[in-house]
């Protein structure tokens, strides 16, 4: 991707080297990546877990919002700020 | 948390700034395959998250393969740290199918007559662009560490340009830290302060032209800077360095320090290591000089780089002398005067002691 605004259309991925590992000692869930560990609240981790690749940020929000029972406009402009934060660093890719 | 694994000092290198401490570890002190292994379950067990393998170049190292698939075992997200040399396309495949995350490749230069002249080894930038072309091949997510100095400061556009090139996803655009080999070589490597604005300059341009490309880390020389820098975020508490024959150090330069303690692998577990007497030394801020036991940034920078404190003022529990309110300021000020108005002097290049392997 490139600096220009993420949207519901892009379809997010973790690129290699970037991964979630189970931090047993802190008992927590942490993104991994060069020179990083991101420590995830359950709303990171839950975005995270619908990261596949195959699907884009509309249909990921969707099913978020059906799960959580939250109005999906938020949850869309929530994970769109969420991975677009992590895009800049370069721990997410979009296509 | 993260670990640092000097996996040995040997290098083919001789760069003039190198972190390694003047009196090094010859091959036959190094732990062994085993022990390193030992090492990496133990960091898991106090938390270590990050496992970087440096050296020295770690790839002098026959058992790299096998130390990398030891330490993705242990779980830790692996990181090497080399300057390309001596690692073939075949040792690259072998690295790829042990697990090995992430690679952070060096950069003297961007062109063979600086690169080969910073590292002290001809024919050293040919061969690190062949391996930069392999590792992009086996697709292996890649960090250019850029450390920049006089001599190749005002390439700073080129480093970052090559770095994308390259197909990195990250470039370190790194000034020279005056510490090991590097405080040896100061005058020889002390940045104008023209440079450095102009760096400054240059880097926030890049971040715009590469949002999203290539991520762009710059660490500013901290002689140029008000306020000193949190060494190692903190003395221990984020960080443990191993050195090739098993002394666990608070911080790759903390050798200089006199009266320290350093314990050895050999004899201790890290879980008591990391709550010894090397690490409790400045753990916190209990121990803080005035002004900073009453200053706003304690929390922020615990005084420093208790390192740099030693070596510009002969007392490593002074306030680090790159902050505006140490009384040494002054003189780190007529130095960069003095260091920069002059020519640079010949580098004094890294190497073990004469007749070492």
């Amino acid at each position: 991707m490139t600096g220009a605004a993420v949207t519901a259309s892009d379809r997010p991925c973790l690129p290699r080297g970037v991964r979630l590992h189970y931090d047993a000692v802190r008992e927590t869930p942490v993104l991994l990546g060069p020179e990083i560990a991101l420590m995830l609240d359950p709303i990171g981790k839950a975005v995270l877990d619908e990261v596949d690749g195959a699907r884009d940020i509309a249909a990921i929000s969707e099913d978020l919002a059906r799960r959580y029972d939250a109005p999906r406009d938020m949850i869309e402009a929530d994970v769109i700020e969420f991975l677009q934060g992590l895009a800049v660093r370069r721990l997410v890719d979009l296509s | 948390m993260a670990m640092l694994a000097e996996l040995t000092h040997r290098c083919p290198l001789s760069c003039p700034y190198c972190s390694n401490p003047l009196d090094m570890v010859q091959r036959q002190g190094e732990l062994t395959t085993a022990e390193w292994a030992r090492v990496f379950q133990e960091a898991a067990a106090i938390g270590v998250l990050q496992l970087h393998l440096s050296g020295g170049e770690p790839a002098s190292r026959p058992d790299l393969v096998e130390l990398v698939a030891a330490a993705r075992a242990a779980g830790l997200y692996t990181n090497l740290i080399t300057s390309g040399i001596g690692l073939t396309p075949a040792r690259l495949e072998a690295l790829d199918r042990a697990g090995l995350d992430h690679i952070q490749l060096s950069l003297q230069g961007t062109t063979p007559e600086v690169a080969d002249f910073v590292g002290g080894y001809k024919g050293g930038f040919a061969r690190k662009m062949q391996t930069a072309a392999e590792i992009a091949r086996l697709g292996f997510p890649l960090t250019i560490n850029a450390v920049m100095h006089r001599h190749n400061l005002g390439d700073l556009p080129a480093t970052i340009a090559l770095a994308a090139e390259l197909g990195a996803r990250r470039i370190e655009v790194a000034c020279v830290q005056f510490q090991g080999w590097a405080l040896k070589n100061r005058a020889g490597l002390q940045p104008t302060r023209d440079q450095v604005d102009v760096a400054k300059r240059v880097v926030a341009e890049a971040r715009r032209t590469y949002a999203g490309t290539l991520a762009i880390d710059f660490v500013p020389p901290d002689y140029f800077a008000d306020f000193p820098k949190a060494c190692m975020n903190g003395w221990g508490t984020t960080g443990l360095n191993i050195a090739p024959d098993g002394k666990v150090l608070p911080c790759h330069a903390a050798e200089i320090i006199p009266g320290l303690v350093f314990q050895n692998v050999r004899g201790a577990s890290l879980a008591e290591i990391w709550q010894g007497p090397a690490f409790s030394a400045y753990r916190g801020t209990d121990w803080l000089p005035e002004p900073c036991q009453s200053c706003d940034r304690r929390e922020i920078d615990y005084g420093g780089c208790r390192c740099q404190a030693m070596a510009l003022t002969g007392d490593p529990r002074a306030t680090d002398p790159v902050c505006r309110l140490s009384p040494f300021r002054a003189r780190i000020d007529e130095m960069i005067a003095l260091e920069t108005s002059a020519p640079p002097p010949a580098f004094i290049y890294r190497k073990l002691a004469p007749g070492a392997v």
